[in-house]
């Protein structure tokens, strides 16, 4: 009787959070359109689309005739948000923004100006950038916890004081400063890893190993520190006591209890940025040479290519949504007192 | 004792650095490049911008043309060694021929004058037996159909570029591909940069664009290929399979300098049809992407935002380095190579590298054989000695690294809108006195002190607008501008401060101030946002108006408004460049012609100058071939815009490039860009020194290490004592 309610009471869990999974990829759906709007806007508000033809067809000998001809075939021709010429839906839907946006919500993201496929290219670009992403957020989060964990541990020790000096002094270090400092020193300097570059199969560990190096040290400071900050918090919790009251070793109440309970307020700050790790880092990547995404938004904005920017900007909204809901969906999983409804 | 813990750490540690060990693979530790490339022929290159065509009815910009230009064949080039630039055959098997026609189409002499020619007729001839790259578009079965023409889902399923094709093929190439490529200008969705000019040229290219048009509208959905082979252009014509001709309207000299460019190299049909298949565009397999030509190399890998690489087309017809050149060229080891089957080179690996500083030091190590000079890096590089002369620095010679430098033919200017009522005086009574200012204005502004100060030296104080090595630029004491410069011991000096606040006066603004008004004069400066780095150029050019005590207000917008002022006539005074298409001086002299000018006209000439006399000597001037007479109304034309003006003459820029010694061949061009089959390298000599500039310096890792251990032990025995007095340590807390 007991395991049948138990059984039920699981079901009824899980058709809760299904139905709360429903109602907010439902609720995504007028952000996205809102948030592609806002591109769409904010573009327009700066480049025409004379002036993304300029940009396409060069700097020399442009012809309005060549710009007008740019423009039809592309579908740059029509009004931005609402055509008085056409009558009904037709005012809508014969737009350049329509035209447009419509096929994103199936992830048809078209070609970019320069005629090559937008899907293609960010599958390309997404395994390098996923290749120094997910070592330097794992390796990070290892070493950040295991670091505030043990300044935690060494509390009120010269290893306490000292790691905290050492984190703000890694805090005030400009990212640029670690890439360019540790291409100089390691690859310049002691020619042990190439200084920029990408390769595939075994080749890429040696183009790999400074720039997740780099990015982890790059933000150790602060994500230590915050850590440590969580850690402390859970000390003066009641069970912490209890559990030291019981006797229980000070390594065992940290790394099994403490870190548990502080789970929460780390899954809120991690789990969100998991599906984020897939655009990639801007000057990581520009520095180290890796053909990965955190380029082509910025590429693509100096280019004036629409195509791309606002299928970027999609995505980025699109992979946002997915880490709010799977950190919605952490929290159920560390904290079994937390429902989703 | 070790702990399980502690051997399993040990363990993966020694993994790690076995795998990295591995991964180095035998060769220097920091070699980006597979160590079995160590000694072989390759040219390492560095890209900054990744191409955005590789088409040649479409690549524009020189970020693709130093691919294409190493693939696409057009039926003439440069002579690579001799100065000035001169045209010789390259797939064509002797210069066209050039015959004028008048209107009834009758055969004129060749000293026949413009008005009376109605067209012209470039006849080529190609050279037989000249293959194609290897390729799966033109790869056949048994019958003789085409193997990919066709391919379904299932058959595409693996094919992620050109390598995964088993089959290859290739096919002699014949004047129909050129024919084909010249019909390409004017398709539809291909937007050729230079379409809009040659419609105005090459006979029926409009008409024919129209046609092609109208084609793809009435198939549109049907198919997205539009076979080009139904539909012919009057004026480009197949005489036989190893001839055609192209006619063209009028009399225009300066095509032959257009069939030297990859607009006019060939384009087999079957590589079109082959790439038409929506299954190879979905995977970005495009003709725009995956070139097809018969010239000494082939892009066997394209992986743009990564690497591009070149190899050695195996069925690259024969061509031998030049016997002749300029008279020091021997000196300089140019002729060593004379008579030898080119290329030299295997493969050419291009690898991206978007930042200057990770670039600069691969070249330093040895990894790239070539190389820019930044601005922060100028200073390790370069010395300037004796004259103002530019050498490299000790620290380059000691690693066999040289500079070679050479004047660009470009052209960096400001210029006053010739619409301004107040630089440009719109009217005839203030013509005079604005031509006063801009002259004024125009000594004031020191270049030799810009290029010195923001160009690192690189450049030269231009006198006019034609760049040095184009036919009509003049050297010495003949080319200076009577206007800014006198001829004082041998050169050229800027005239003093106080002529040009003598001009000024004469304009109607003695020391700055508007006579009519008594308010003080204020100019306004358009420029592109700039950004921060770009002040003290700006600030410079405040101070240099601030000679005359005229007020200069720089108007920052971003690239889009800046445009649309020059275009709209709204900009005052503004900075401009232009990079020369080809070695004449119309390709300059044009910039300032009345027909082109931008308002009204969407031409080229940004400062709307506009001289009946200067157009007169223009049209007479353009269609003439070099030589005295050519030059004697250049010199009038140069003269006729110093005295008028409209820009300030600014620099002509100057290119250095550095390179190892093991580097030959290079002799700096600027002009045509299919040089790679002319270098070539000493690949033992790079592989020697490239170990001996980077052997792994491992002393730091092993101190480090040790310092972390050592550092560690402290915080063991702590955790031990704590580990100990557990009880205690927490009831004391």
């Amino acid at each position: 009787m007991s395991e049948l309610g138990c059984s039920r009471s699981s079901q009824a869990i899980e058709t809760g959070m299904l139905k709360y999974i429903f109602r907010r990829i439902l609720y995504a759906i007028p952000i996205l359109i809102g948030v592609n709007l806002i591109t769409f806007t904010l573009f327009f508000v700066v480049n025409t689309p004379d002036d993304m033809a300029r940009m396409q067809l060069g700097v020399k000998y442009v012809t309005p005739a060549a710009i007008d001809k740019w423009k039809q075939e592309r579908g740059y021709d029509k009004p931005l948000l609402i055509n008085r010429e056409e009558a009904g839906l037709d005012k809508i839907t014969r737009t350049i923004f329509f035209e447009k946006s419509v096929a994103m919500f199936v992830f048809e993201f078209g070609y970019a100006d320069d005629g090559r496929d937008i899907w293609q290219e960010i599958k390309m670009r997404m395994v390098p950038s996923l290749a120094i992403a997910l070592p330097v957020f794992l390796l990070g989060l290892f070493a950040y916890i295991t670091f505030a964990l043990l300044m935690v541990f060494f509390r009120a020790t010269y290893i306490d004081f000292w790691g905290v000096v050492l984190c703000v002094a890694l805090m005030s270090i400009s990212s640029l400063f670690y890439i360019i400092g540790g291409q100089f020193l390691i690859s310049k300097l002691w020619h042990l890893v190439p200084i920029s570059g990408y390769g595939s199969g075994l080749d890429m560990g040696k183009f790999l190993f400074l720039p997740i190096i780099i990015g982890v040290i790059s933000s150790a400071g602060a994500n230590t520190r915050w850590y440590r900050t969580i850690f402390l918090e859970e000390m003066d919790k009641e069970y912490v006591r209890t559990a030291r009251a019981k006797g229980l070793p000070v390594n065992i109440i940290l790394f099994k209890h403490v870190l548990r309970n502080a789970l929460i307020p780390i899954l809120t700050g991690i789990v969100v940025v998991v599906p984020l790790l897939f655009l990639g880092s801007l000057i990581a990547e520009s520095f180290f040479g890796i053909p990965g995404l955190g380029s082509y938004t910025i590429e693509a904005i100096n280019s004036q290519d629409f195509a791309i920017v606002r299928a970027m900007v999609f995505l980025g909204s699109v992979l946002y949504i997915i880490g709010l809901i799977l950190t919605d969906i952490s929290y159920t999983l560390v904290d079994p007192r937390i429902r989703l409804e | 004792m070790l702990s399980i813990n502690s051997v399993s750490i040990v363990r993966s540690i020694l993994l790690l650095t076995v795998i990295l060990l591995f991964a180095c693979d035998g060769g220097n530790w920091n070699n980006p490049y597979p160590a079995s490339g160590d000694g072989k022929n390759i040219l390492y290159n560095a890209f900054t911008e990744r191409p955005k065509h590789l088409d040649p009815v479409q690549s524009y910009s020189s970020n693709e043309i130093q691919f294409t230009a190493q693939i696409y064949e057009p039926p003439l080039q440069y002579h690579y060694l001799k100065r000035p630039y001169t045209l010789i055959p390259l797939t064509a098997s002797k210069m066209p021929t050039v015959t004028y026609f008048n209107k009834n189409g009758i055969e004129l002499p060749d000293d026949t004058g413009i008005s009376s020619i109605a067209y012209t007729m470039y006849e080529i001839s190609i050279k037989p037996g000249i293959f194609y790259q290897p390729h799966p578009a033109f790869a056949r079965n048994e019958q003789g159909e085409f193997i990919y023409h066709n391919l379904t889902d299932k058959e595409s399923a693996q094919i992620y570029q050109l390598s995964d094709f088993n089959m290859t093929g290739t096919r002699e190439l014949t004047a129909m591909d050129y024919v084909f490529q010249i019909r390409r200008l004017a398709h539809p969705k291909l937007h050729s940069p230079i379409y809009e000019l040659m419609a105005d040229y090459i006979v029926g290219l409009r008409e024919y664009a129209a046609l092609l048009k109208n084609v793809v509208d009435e198939q549109r959905g049907d198919s997205d290929y539009l076979d080009l082979n139904k539909y012919k252009l009057e004026g480009a014509e197949i005489v036989d399979s190893y001839t055609y001709r192209v006619k063209i309207a009028g009399k225009y000299p300066q095509f032959m300098y257009w069939l030297a460019m990859a607009f006019f190299a060939p384009v087999p049909w079957e590589a079109e049809q082959f790439y038409a298949q929506q299954v190879l565009k979905d995977k970005n397999i495009t003709l725009d992407w995956f070139p097809v030509g018969t010239g000494p190399y082939m892009l066997t890998e394209n992986k743009v935002n990564q690497i591009m690489i070149l190899e050695k087309n195996p069925n690259f017809h024969s061509e031998f380095y030049p016997s002749e050149g300029m008279p020091d060229d021997e000196k300089k080891g140019l002729l060593i190579d004379a008579g030898k089957p080119m290329p030299f080179i295997d493969k050419v690996v291009y690898s991206r590298d978007k930042e200057s500083i990770p670039r600069w030091n691969k070249f330093l190590q040895g990894y790239y054989d070539a190389s820019g000079i930044g601005s922060d890096s100028f200073d390790q590089a370069v010395q300037l000695v004796g004259q103002g002369e530019a050498t490299v620095t000790e620290a380059m010679i000691s690693q066999g690294i040289r500079l070679e430098t050479a004047i660009a033919p470009s052209t960096y200017y400001m210029g006053f809108n010739m619409l301004d009522p107040v630089v440009g005086g719109v009217t005839e009574q203030t013509y005079e006195s604005s031509k006063k200012l801009r002259q004024a204005i125009s000594i004031a502004v020191d270049y030799e002190e810009f290029v010195s100060i923001f160009a690192n030296g690189r450049g030269l104080p231009a006198h006019g607008p034609i760049s040095p090595g184009i036919a009509g630029h003049r050297d010495g004491e003949e080319g200076i501008n009577p206007v800014v410069y006198d001829w004082v011991n041998g050169r050229a000096q800027r005239k003093p401060i106080e002529v040009a606040k003598r001009l000024l006066a004469e304009a109607g603004y003695p020391d700055g101030i508007d006579k009519k008004t008594g308010a003080p004069l204020i100019l306004y400066f358009d420029v592109t946002a700039r950004s921060s780095e770009d002040k003290s150029a700006l600030d410079w050019m405040r101070k240099q108006f601030q000679k005359l005590n005229i007020q200069l207000v720089v108007r920052s917008t971003d690239y889009n408004r800046f445009q649309d002022k020059i275009r709209k006539g709204n900009a005052q005074i503004f900075e401009w460049g232009w990079n020369a298409d080809y070695p004449d001086p119309e390709n300059f002299l044009f910039l300032l012609y009345g027909p082109q000018r931008k308002v009204g006209n969407n031409g080229e000439n940004a400062a709307n100058y506009d001289s009946p006399e200067y157009n007169r000597l223009f049209e007479e001037m353009k269609n003439m071939e070099n030589g005295a007479e050519r030059q004697q109304i250049i010199d009038r034309m140069v003269d006729i815009l110093r005295h008028d003006s409209p820009w300030l003459w600014g620099y002509h820029p100057k290119d250095y490039g550095l390179y190892h010694a093991w580097y030959k061949n290079v002799k700096p061009n600027r002009i045509s860009n299919n040089n790679i089959k002319y270098f070539r390298i000493d690949a033992d000599l790079r592989k020697q020194k490239r170990n001996e500039w980077n052997a792994p310096v491992l002393w730091p890792m092993v101190l480090m290490s040790a310092a972390l251990v050592l550092g560690l032990i402290p915080a063991i025995k702590a955790y031990r004592r704590r580990e100990r007095s557990v009880g205690i340590g927490l009831q004391s807390q």
